[in-house]
């Protein structure tokens, strides 16, 4: 078992012959995801890694069966190529494109809560999601990854490498890796993806990565202290961060006063969670509960 | 990216919000005519432009009644230099005035939008406590803080402003007018894509009028591609060089005051080892994400950047290979180092994507280049190597 996605899950890939569509599905075929096609308008009928090219995801979908899809589309189309595959009927969509204007996410999420409440959207500006030696979808370097126990949640892409690397080190290794990306209106939320590990009987630890600002991590220690008990190794990045890097007046209300590593460190640590200091202690810290 | 006061309300009438006369004006004698032409007779407000709050604490915002005042007072303000609780201590440059109508002030309310992640909605909110830190609001008296959601889809509706205003204690004349600037900022909000747009304080002239007596404006920056008539009011005066340097060629940088330069990839990451630095006893001297595609020039860009710093005594390299390739970034350090003839110690911590090749590259340059394998060994030879 694992979360999200494994070997049966049939991924197709958005913006397909681009060169990020291209370089990563490379790499995902490679470490042996089963990719099944991709969608370039225009190209439908033609072949590109040897594998077919569909003009839209709803053609896709109709001859290959695809469930997943990973998108690498430019941030200007990015929002429409992310209703695009959930209107094909993908169940889980990875969009791994940054710099997408908030108000396109705002409607896309908006009509993904409305018209399409199972599907799974991770991201964007994320790493994607990995089930170790059985589906790549994203672009985080596969060869540090080790199937295991271990479930990790980041908001933070390379953050995450850092602690899939020392869960490999230290042999506990992956049951499955998701970035939920680090724009403020994004898919998945550390709730929804811990709600899966909970269930899922291969994870036995959980490894959660956060970051100042918001109130993701605060409702996250909430979640744990009501329904987790497997254990969790928190680290929230940016004690050290400048504080006069706001962002007006008006967002600093909204948040309530929160949002500061301090404050998300003690929710955390009030949830029961070990938290750790520096991401280098991440590896040793989850050891010591299957030693 | 941050708009001038005179630029949001420029942008903010042209959607029906109503604003009091003003000019801007860029010298002393523009001052002077931009003040008669905006009434005839005094008073009038004489305003410096810049992306800072706590203008008027510092000085940078005067009520003068006569026109020689306009003048002297725009004689001390231009090629000054304003420092307010949000500028730090090196402040920003005054090269823009706003000379405005001295109205009369019956009431002030609070009025901003924005986007709520929580919500994931555009949220206004509403106070009758204007012309203050709404921050200050917000702590002491929440219950004067309101707010009211739009729906992404449906867009603003007249009830939702009425209900705002009402709660705000406006009264029916306010509150039908107080639609029309509600729909208006809104209308601004979406078809410019911005981040925020602040009105503090929200007047109530003597007349009756309601209208925008201060506006600040935020935009999003991955949206500014298709707002190019926005895009180029950006002032850069009022951005420090370096971070205008920085997001020129695509880098996300932020100085700080310590001795350690980092260039990492990630913003996450980045932060970690800025974290990590200080617990081992060191100090950064700044933030610096040189993001997912970077290329050997970029890199050796930063390395410059990095090294525009004087403080700067030792640089730490950590980068976890994902888009980019360790190769790459290792071609970048050698070519960066090469270039600016580097004396200072450098330590790279590489790890991911076609790693072995990259340590390869730096092992074989011949230069002196600290190589570690993990975060703590990095921060800990840098720390050293910097004191």
């Amino acid at each position: 078992m694992s979360i999200l996605i494994n070997k049966n899950t049939k991924v197709i890939c958005q913006g397909f012959t681009g060169s990020q569509g291209t370089f990563h599905s490379e790499q995902a075929i490679a470490y042996g995801t089963n990719l099944v096609g991709g969608i370039s308008p225009g190209k439908g009928g033609s072949t590109h890694l040897g594998k077919p090219v569909f003009n839209t995801v709803a053609d896709a979908v109709a001859a290959t069966g695809a469930d997943a899809t990973m998108i690498y589309v430019p941030a200007a189309f990015a929002g429409d190529a992310i209703l695009e595959a959930a209107d094909g009927g993908i169940k889980v969509i990875a969009c791994i494109t940054e710099g997408i204007p908030a108000l396109d996410m705002l409607k896309v999420k908006a009509a993904l809560t409305t018209n399409y409440p199972g599907v799974y959207l991770i991201g964007p500006n994320c790493p994607g999601v990995i089930t170790p030696g059985e589906c790549k979808m994203g672009i985080m370097p596969g060869h540090i990854h080790l199937p295991g126990k271990i479930g990790i949640v980041s908001r933070s892409g390379t953050l995450t490498y850092e602690a899939v690397w020392q869960t490999t080190q230290t042999g506990l290794g992956q049951s499955s890796c998701i970035g939920i990306g680090g724009d403020p209106i994004h898919g998945m939320s550390f709730v929804d993806v811990l709600t899966l590990f909970k269930d899922d009987p291969q994870t036995e630890g959980i490894v959660m990565v956060g970051e100042i600002g918001g109130n993701a991590e605060e409702d996250a220690a909430a979640f744990i202290k009501a329904n987790i008990k497997k254990p969790v190794v928190a680290y929230i990045a940016g004690v050290t961060a400048p504080p006069g890097k706001r962002m007006g007046h008006a967002g600093a209300i909204i948040m309530g006063g929160k949002g500061t590593a301090a404050d998300k460190f003690a929710a955390l640590d009030a949830a029961g969670c070990t938290i750790v200091r520096s991401p280098a202690d991440i590896g040793a810290a989850m050891k010591k509960f299957f030693s | 990216m941050n708009l001038h006061e005179y630029q949001a309300k420029v942008l903010l009438s042209q959607f029906g919000v109503a604003v009091p006369g003003g000019i801007k004006a860029t010298s002393q004698q523009g001052a002077v005519e931009a003040a008669k032409a905006v009434r005839e007779k005094g008073p009038w407000v004489v305003k410096a432009q810049v992306h800072a709050g706590g203008r008027g604490k510092a000085g940078g915002v005067k009520f003068v009644r006569t026109i020689q005042d306009v003048e002297e007072v725009a004689g001390r303000l231009l090629g000054s230099t304003l420092v307010t609780k949000q500028t730090g201590s090196q402040g920003v440059p005054v090269h823009i005035l706003l000379i405005q109508d001295g109205v009369d002030i019956a009431k002030e309310y609070y009025l901003s939008c924005l986007v709520d992640r929580a919500k994931k909605r555009i949220v206004f909110i509403g106070s009758s406590e204007g012309g203050m830190d709404i921050e200050e609001v917000a702590a002491k008296t929440p219950e004067k803080i309101l707010t009211v959601a739009i729906d992404p889809i449906v867009g603003i509706q007249p009830y939702q402003c009425r209900q705002l205003g009402f709660q705000m204690g406006m009264s029916k004349e306010e509150v039908s007018q107080m639609v029309k600037i509600m729909t208006g900022v809104y209308n601004t909000f979406v078809h410019k894509d911005c981040s925020l747009i602040e009105i503090n304080p929200l007047i109530l002239e003597k007349s009756g009028q309601l209208m925008a007596l201060d506006a600040k404006i935020s935009l999003d920056d991955n949206a500014l591609y298709r707002n190019l008539d926005v895009a180029e009011l950006r002032d850069p005066t009022q951005e420090d060089e370096r971070e205008h340097i920085a997001h020129e060629i695509g880098l996300n940088y932020v100085a700080l005051d310590g001795s350690i330069g980092c260039m990492v990839n990630g913003a996450g990451l980045a932060m970690a080892t800025m974290d990590v630095i200080k617990l081992h006893g060191g100090d950064p001297a700044n933030f610096l994400d040189v993001g997912g595609g970077a290329t050997a020039d970029r890199v050796a860009r930063a390395f410059k950047l990095i090294l525009s710093s004087d403080k700067v005594k030792a640089i730490l390299v950590n980068i976890f290979g994902g888009i980019v390739r360790c190769d790459t970034i290792a071609e970048g350090i050698i070519t960066a180092v090469k270039e600016v003839g580097l004396t200072l110690p450098v330590v790279v911590r590489l790890q991911g994507t076609n790693v072995e090749a990259g340590r390869e590259m730096l092992a074989q340059s011949g230069m002196n280049i600290m190589t570690a394998d993990d975060l703590t060994d990095a921060a800990k030879m840098a720390v050293a190597a910097a004191a």
